[in-house]
């Protein structure tokens, strides 16, 4: 029983910041319709500019986080004004082959810069303490607040907000949205810089429970995406959701069957719930065919 | 004076030229029809006059304004509104936050104006928190209209909002599209059904093949027997 609830705390740990890092990969989707497969290094670049900040820089970490995430959201806004606005009236392939370019670029300056190896926060927060039967440091309790902050931040701004309602209204038709007078380029650059400001927020709370390597990104990657499908493709809270579950099970898989499955379990699960909900937990049908 | 004037138009997609040099005009407070077959370009040409696909060659002026290519978001702002005929609702969203999309310039309360827009469509103002896209056809119509009426527009282009519904909804959506024409607004339709765009309207506009075939009013229109042969599907 002990085990179970550990196991289930750090699902909840590791399913935060993959539901972060969902988050932008599935606003993406609702506003342009195809896979940022450079989120993943988005993320990445974000834990960097935090570690140069802090590590290098000696700023605090509460403000090498904040300004990493607001450097991210500009890296983000500036990608998509250079690399997918262009690319905006081609067919979706072409976006998707960019993401993946934009994804290389960006993790290859990173290892020209600081190197490839690996890198850490030495964070002093690593002293464990003890809730019941369950087993936490610092950083853990940090990464749990902090994803839950931000996604009840987001929600908030989706629901309330004239910003939140246009994200939605241009995810929902984007001609419509510009003939009702929404300034389209304007909120895609806001997707853009919110869904990297998560990223990143998603990146730094990944390096500090572990560690930093220019390669990261593609592990993120690979979670995010999983968890935006299972969740239902422009669903942000089918993203969110499936991030909790592949953090969840895959914690658990590793193990009450084996750890060298912990990576693989979250396409097992994917493929599973695709069998039998093809758009996703959340998804609508008819968004189904266009993975 | 005419609030809008198209003056040799072409336009079309890619390589497909849809409008072969058009020109009509639209003046202060009528209503004015396009009628024609499917696929005869009086889409393209609404498209094309907000911006939405932008003209080849040729003129688009409103209030002597060139307003040729202009995005929509500028048109908005000028006192234009446009109507699709498809997909003009935000289906996820609720009906109250499309009507807040479609003041979406506006920085001001716009909550006035939803009560104005709900009280001329009482049906979809007790829908208010129901998703769009759980309303039946007549309803969705109702809120597109009310979403391209939130900023008062003078001039309001609507693309076959009566397609697939019932008589007496068609009826009560062009008594609304009388009401507001009495109200100061100049209007600019496409329509397949013929004898209500024919009854509505103060004048017409016959387009076949991207051009012009024949231009009047509702009157000498219906009595032309050839344009209604033609034109309008009667024998």
């Amino acid at each position: 029983m002990g085990i179970a609830a550990q196991l289930l705390v750090n699902g909840l740990i590791a399913g935060g910041t993959y539901a972060l890092a969902a988050i932008g990969y599935s606003m993406v989707y609702g506003a342009l319709k195809f896979i940022n497969f450079a989120h993943g290094s988005i993320a990445m670049v974000g834990a960097y500019i935090a570690f140069v900040l802090f590590s290098l820089g000696g700023i605090p970490i509460i403000p090498a986080f904040l300004l990493s995430m607001a450097l991210t959201a500009l890296l983000g806004v500036l990608v998509e004004r250079l690399a997918y606005r262009p690319l905006r009236a081609s067919p979706k392939l072409a976006s998707l082959t960019t993401s993946v370019a934009v994804s290389f670029a960006l993790d290859a300056s990173v290892m020209m810069l600081l190197g490839a190896e690996i890198r850490s926060f030495r964070l002093p927060m690593q002293r464990t303490f003890q809730i019941g039967p369950v087993y936490l440091t610092l950083v853990q309790t940090v990464i749990i607040a902090c994803s839950f902050a931000f996604m009840f931040g987001l929600y908030f701004l989706l629901t309330f907000t004239k910003l939140g309602k246009s994200i939605r209204a241009i995810a929902d038709d984007l001609l419509l949205a510009e003939i009702s007078g929404i300034n389209g380029n304007l909120v895609i650059a806001a997707v853009f810089a919110i869904g990297s400001a998560l990223a990143a927020a998603a990146g730094v709370l990944i390096g500090m429970e572990t560690n930093l390597q220019p390669t990261m990104g593609f592990m993120i990657t690979v979670k995010a995406f999983a968890a935006v499908v299972l969740g239902g493709l422009g669903n942000v809270y089918g993203a969110i959701l499936g991030g909790f579950i592949i953090g969840i099970v895959e914690n658990l898989g590793a193990w009450y069957i084996s750890p060298v499955w912990k990576d693989s379990i979250a396409y097992v699960i994917l493929i599973l719930v695709l069998f039998v909900r093809p758009a996703g937990l959340l998804g609508k049908p008819e968004d189904a065919t266009v993975v | 004076m005419s609030v809008l004037q198209v003056d040799n138009v072409v336009s079309g997609y890619g390589s497909m030229e849809v409008l072969h040099d058009l020109s009509l005009a639209v003046g202060q407070g009528e209503i004015v029809a396009m009628l024609g077959p499917n696929g005869a370009g009086k889409t393209t040409l609404l498209r094309t006059i907000f911006g939405v696909v932008p003209p080849w060659s040729g003129t688009i002026t409103y209030k002597g304004e060139d307003i040729s290519g202009v995005p929509p978001e500028r048109l908005v702002r000028m006192g234009l509104a446009y109507i699709p005929q498809e997909y003009n609702i935000f289906a996820s969203l609720t009906v109250q936050e499309n009507l807040e999309m479609g003041a979406f310039i506006r920085d001001d309360d716009i909550h006035p104006r939803i009560e104005e827009i709900f009280e001329l469509f009482p049906d979809i103002a007790e829908r208010r928190k129901s998703r769009a896209g759980e309303l039946s056809g007549g309803m969705r119509q109702m809120l597109a209209i009310g979403r391209a009426l939130m900023l008062n527009p003078e001039l309001l282009l609507m693309d076959e909002i009566s397609t697939g519904l019932a008589p007496f909804l068609v009826d009560a959506i062009f008594e609304r599209v009388k009401e507001l024409n009495d109200q100061g607004v100049t209007i600019l339709l496409v329509e397949q059904n013929a004898p209500k765009a024919l009854q509505t309207s103060d004048r017409v506009y016959i387009i076949e093949g991207g051009e012009k075939k024949a231009e009047g009013n509702p009157e000498a229109i219906a009595a032309d027997e050839e344009i209604a042969r033609l034109y309008l599907g009667r024998s």
